[in-house]
């Protein structure tokens, strides 16, 4: 595929990782913001290729793993109603509620749909009068673009029967918790490309000012990350504290601003509670007044819920990369990817996950002979 | 998240008020929405996220981008034996693609 | 001649009766109703008029209340499925088809030649005759093509809305081959593991037609009978054949993980060599699934003693079903129970086995 395949290349980047062992002098630990980075570098076994000093923290960014308990449940509690139509990205599927997930709901018999756009979703409702159709609108500032079209669409067209039920979150103020939590060790970041093909990347000039940290805007294939990765060591191991934009061919400093006007008449910022984290305040959107009535919260007054996260998990640790996934002791034990106990367990870029998979592997690589499988620089 | 995917446009036309694009992905075809970017004609290349195009691809930036990485450190001749799996990666095809579809246009 | 709409899902296309021997009368039921199921005269006239001339053969034909078989003497291998894909008929096939080469693929990769199918029908009150018919049509071909006979059968119906229209069973018997010694156990160390084609294509195809997630393609699913291609292995390379299976759910990983750990052995797997088409891979990417997840209808693996891995290749390129085999990987000792993919960068990654379906991904 054109603009894909060609920054899949071996052999280059092969190149851009020797320059990164050339360049790097000192250890540093680098975060990748979005799950969709973290799929890539673990599928790519881009970590594999860097100096041992350079390590890539795993963010949070998936909707996956920082949707918050209580709206799971909710969720949850709306696709089990009859007459409801719960429209979702595959993504959340399997994402453990307090008792069940979506998958189980649907087994039960709730009316439970993937979909590929959310505009799928609000043609079901015009197809299904008689049917509320509910969407799952998470997600980073990439996907909420989608979402404002859809409840804008519906708006339009005086659709009664669809709602979204809205937790959409924000990289800025994410990036701003990260870095004023104790303890934290995190010294750049690569941001999430995609956010900034909407957003662009003014927002952050003043963050990398204020915490004293690179910030690359990095694209998502094995060439971009590598780059991006580049990028900060170079600024790192140079003691600057600059945003790049290392993913020009998409990003611009100002981003779309058709998609920002619809952006800001649909939304709203509001405080928001990442699951594992813990409230950030102003971290997230909400649906603003003058289309309020598409809230799926407000419309189905969902009460009852009794949130009960698993005592054992650590998820919020691993998120802001305070612990590695195996320091937490139910991991590999009470928690795997069959039985994930949280959200990071659940998908297969969530921290915990990739690094059972891959974890298994080295353990079984150490007791292999001498020689055999791969030796990393 | 952030799945977002390059494609041509190859249509676009009005539904329902809508500016609505049909987007080939290396010779599969989805109906993507081109609202957000008004600027982006048939025959561009566009990045696709659930269903939206979010922005035009710059096509010379790309392939200044590529240039850049091509001219980026050159491979040492004399590789390391832990480096045996790094050659062979390079070695490697980039396609995989056993019929005549996967020829670079 | 049913009377009903002759336009159906895509990839329907109705059938032609001119060849059947006694195609009337079932015009006056367009759909199928609750006695189709009651064994009364409905049921007959379904049987008289749809499956016998379809599947025209004399066992059947006899509609005792079991078939009569002659298989000669030496071990029987039985294996059984059900079919229950939506849609019902997708590019490159249809559930008529999978019903019977899922059956017969399971009894060729066990190293048996299939010989005889049952074909159950569980059908939805409502469901649009000419829908069946296309369905028996697409069976009754694919038993030809595979040299097996559907020599027994069974019809029910449920009450409207508790079916997905049409659900298949088939149940199949074959005879064992002698001079073969196959099993997913018996993988071992230093076995190169071989594809016979491109994988993701059946997946990709049902994926190209399910509802919220349709997109525009040529990809056909690669739904076949397999017992020829395999034969052609045995025939050439006997016991150097340590283990095959066709990578149906689950895909390419499954498989691999299933056989890693019966045999107690690790796989490396090279991701440049597995062959996959733009199309399929697109269409992957476009909804951030992984092709090696993704199911498979016409393809075999297999594990073979490394000095007949060319003799294979070759036999398999030389037959229309295997025509871009390729070896992907080998098996190791190291690792045990766990495939690894060396990716494109050189560098490793751990496939495990799925948890639940593949589902389409934003992140």
């Amino acid at each position: 595929m054109k603009y894909l395949t060609e920054f899949r290349n071996g052999e280059i980047a092969q190149r851009i990782a020797r320059e990164i062992h050339s360049i790097a002098a000192q250890p540093w630990k680098i975060m990748e913001v979005c799950g969709g980075q973290t799929h890539s570098i673990i599928k790519n076994g881009i970590d594999q290729m860097l100096p041992a000093g350079i390590e890539m923290i795993h963010g949070p960014g998936c909707p996956v793993c920082v949707t918050p308990l209580e709206l799971i449940d909710k969720a949850l509690a709306i696709a089990a109603q009859p007459g409801v139509i719960f429209c979702s990205f595959g993504d959340m599927l399997r994402v453990p509620g307090t008792d069940a997930d979506l998958f189980q709901i649907k087994g039960a018999g709730g009316d439970v749909r993937v979909v590929y756009s959310p505009l799928d979703a609000v043609e079901l409702a015009a197809k299904n009068p008689d049917k509320q159709i509910v969407f799952f609108g998470v997600g980073f500032e990439t996907t909420a673009p989608a979402n404002a079209m859809s409840v804008h669409v519906a708006k339009r067209r005086g659709l009664k029967n669809f709602s979204l039920l809205v937790s959409h979150v924000l990289v800025p103020p994410a990036i701003a918790a990260i870095l004023e939590s104790p303890g934290n060790k995190v010294q750049a970041f690569l941001l999430a490309g995609h956010v900034n093909s909407v957003m662009g990347y003014w927002q952050y000039p003043p963050l990398a000012e204020k915490y004293k940290i690179p910030l690359v805007v990095t694209g998502f294939e094995p060439l971009d990350l590598l780059d991006g990765i580049r990028r900060a060591v170079i600024q790192l191991e140079a003691g600057r504290h600059e945003v790049e934009n290392a993913y020009e061919r998409i990003v611009t400093f100002e981003g779309n601003q058709h998609a920002q006007k619809l952006l800001s008449e649909v939304f709203e910022v509001t405080d928001r509670a990442w699951r594992g984290i813990g409230v950030i305040p102003k971290s997230g959107w909400r649906l603003s007044e003058a289309y309020r009535e598409f809230d799926a919260e407000e419309r189905f007054h969902i009460t009852g819920i009794h949130t009960q996260e698993s005592p054992l998990c650590r998820s919020g640790d691993v998120l802001r990369g305070a612990i590695k996934p195996a320091e937490c002791a139910a991991f590999g034990k009470e928690c795997t990817p069959r039985h994930p106990l949280g959200a990071t367990m659940v998908s297969s870029e969530g921290a915990c996950a990739a690094n059972f998979n891959y974890g298994r592997f080295l353990s079984a690589e150490e007791l292999a002979t001498a020689g055999s499988g791969l030796t990393h620089a | 998240m952030c799945l977002a995917i390059p494609g041509r446009v190859v249509g676009i036309a009005d539904e329902n008020g809508l500016r609505m694009g049909r987007v080939d992905f290396g010779g599969v075809v989805k109906r993507v929405c081109m609202d957000y970017v008004p600027d982006v004609q048939i025959g561009d290349y566009t990045i696709v996220h659930v269903g939206f195009a979010l922005s035009k691809i710059d096509e010379p930036e790309a392939l200044r981008t590529l240039e850049v990485f091509r001219q980026m450190g050159v491979l040492e001749d004399e590789l390391a034996d832990g480096d045996e799996a790094f050659a062979r990666a390079a070695a490697a095809p980039q396609s995989n693609c056993p019929d005549e579809s996967c020829a670079p246009k | 001649m049913p009377d009903g709409p002759k336009a159906g899902p895509p990839g329907f296309s109705a059938p032609d009766f001119s060849n059947w021997s006694c195609p009337l009368p079932l015009a006056g039921y367009p759909t199928i109703v609750m006695g189709h199921g009651g064994g009364g005269k409905l049921g007959n006239e379904l049987v008289e008029h749809l499956f016998l001339p379809a599947f025209r053969n004399l066992t059947l034909e006899n509609l005792g209340d079991a078939a009569v078989l002659d298989v000669g003497s030496g071990k029987l291998a039985m294996s059984t499925d059900s079919f229950v894909v939506q849609p019902l008929f997708f590019p490159g096939g249809s559930i008529g088809e999978l019903a019977v080469n899922g059956t017969v693929n399971d009894l060729a990769v066990s190293g048996a030649v299939p010989r005889f199918l049952s074909a159950s029908f569980i059908l939805e009150e409502g469901f649009p005759l000419a829908q069946l018919a296309a369905v028996v049509d697409a069976m009754a071909a694919a038993a030809a093509t595979a040299g097996v006979q559907i020599v027994t059968g069974d019809t029910k119906v449920v009450e409207r809305g508790h079916g997905d229209g049409c659900y298949i069973n088939t149940a199949g018997i074959g005879v064992m081959r002698d001079g073969i010694n196959v099993g997913p156990h018996r993988a071992q160390p230093g076995d190169a593991i071989l594809i016979s084609g491109t994988i993701g294509d059946h997946g990709m195809a049902i994926m190209s037609v399910r509802e919220g997630l349709e997109f525009e393609s040529q990809i056909q699913s690669d739904c076949a009978a397999l017992n020829g291609v395999i034969a052609s292995v045995l025939d050439a390379a006997g016991l150097a054949v340590h283990a095959m299976r066709d990578p149906t759910r689950g895909g390419l990983a499954s498989t691999l993980n299933e056989i890693a750990l019966a045999s107690g052995v690790g796989i490396v797997i090279d991701e440049a060599r597995i062959p996959v088409r733009t199309e399929v891979q697109s269409a992957c990417e476009l909804l951030g699934l992984d092709p090696v997840y993704v199911a498979n209808e016409g393809k075999v693996v297999f594990f073979v003693a490394p000095e007949a891995e060319e003799l294979v290749i070759s036999v398999l390129r030389a037959h229309p079903l295997g025509w871009n085999a390729a070896r992907i990987g080998h098996v190791t000792a190291d690792h045990k129970g766990m495939l690894v993919a060396r990716t494109a960068m050189g560098a490793n990654r751990v496939i495990p086995q799925q948890i639940g379906e593949q589902l389409p991904r934003i992140c």
